[in-house]
C-alpha cells in the first residue's frame, strides 16, 4: 500500500530507527511499511496516524485509489 | 532485532533445549550401545531425545504468541509455512520412492530435520523478498 511515511519521517528528521522506537516496532517493520511490502494492521495504522497527528487517509493511499494518482 | 525480547527468549529456550537434546541423545546412545536397557524403560529412554525437539516446536509457538511486532510475526509465520510445505513435500516424495524400493529407508525423525532446513529456506525467501522490495 502506497504511503507518505518516508516523507513525513524526513520532515521530522527522523531515521527509520527513530520512528520504529516511537511506534514500538522493529526498524524492519518501518522499512517494510515505507516500501509498501507490508500493510500494517488497523491498530498499527492508527498508531502511525496518531503519532503524526494526521488521519490514516492522509498517510496511506487506499488501494482502490492508487490508479487515480 | 537483538533488542526484541521475544527473540531473546526464543533464542535462550532453543539454546537450552539444544543442550538438553545433546545430553539426552548421548545418554541414550551410551545406554543402548552398552545394552543396558530393555523392556518399557528402553522405550522411555529411546523417546527422551525427542522431547527437547518437541520443546523447540513449543518454543516456536510461544515466540509467535509473544512477538508483539506484527511484521516480524508475519515474516516468521511465512517462514514456518515454507518449512512445513518443504518438509511435507520431500517426506511425501521420499515415501513413495521408498515404497517402490528406489531409495533406502530413512528414519521418520528426518522430517523434523527437513522442517528446520525449511526454516532456513523460508528465511532466505524472506530476505529475497525484502531485497527485491527495497530495490
Amino acid at each position: 500500500m502506497k504511503n507518505r511515511l518516508k516523507v513525513l519521517r524526513a520532515e521530522r528528521d527522523w531515521s527509520q530507527g527513530d520512528l520504529a522506537d516511537r511506534l514500538e516496532v522493529s526498524r524492519q517493520s518501518v522499512n517494510a511499511i515505507e516500501t509498501g511490502r507490508y500493510d500494517p494492521s488497523l491498530p498499527l495504522a492508527f498508531k502511525i496516524a496518531e503519532l503524526f497527528e494526521l488521519s490514516i487517509e492522509q498517510i496511506f493511499t487506499s488501494p482502490s485509489k492508487e490508479n487515480d494518482q | 532485532m537483538t533488542r526484541n525480547q521475544a527473540v531473546k527468549r526464543y533464542n535462550r529456550r532453543v539454546l537450552a533445549l539444544s543442550l538438553i537434546y545433546a545430553l539426552l541423545l548421548c545418554g541414550a546412545v551410551y545406554l543402548f550401545v552398552h545394552h543396558l536397557l530393555s523392556g518399557p524403560v528402553a522405550y522411555v529412554a529411546a523417546v527422551l531425545p525427542a522431547l527437547p525437539i518437541i520443546g523447540i516446536f513449543v518454543a516456536i509457538g510461544r515466540y509467535l504468541v509473544e512477538e508483539t511486532d506484527e511484521y516480524l510475526r508475519d515474516q516468521f509465520v511465512r517462514q514456518a509455512l515454507i518449512a512445513s510445505g518443504f518438509a511435507l513435500s520431500v517426506a511425501t516424495a521420499w515415501g513413495f520412492l521408498e515404497n517402490f524400493d528406489l531409495v533406502p529407508h530413512v528414519y521418520a525423525y528426518y522430517a523434523a530435520i527437513l522442517w528446520f532446513a525449511g526454516l532456513g529456506l523460508g528465511a532466505c525467501f524472506n530476505k529475497f523478498q525484502a531485497v527485491r522490495g527495497a530495490a
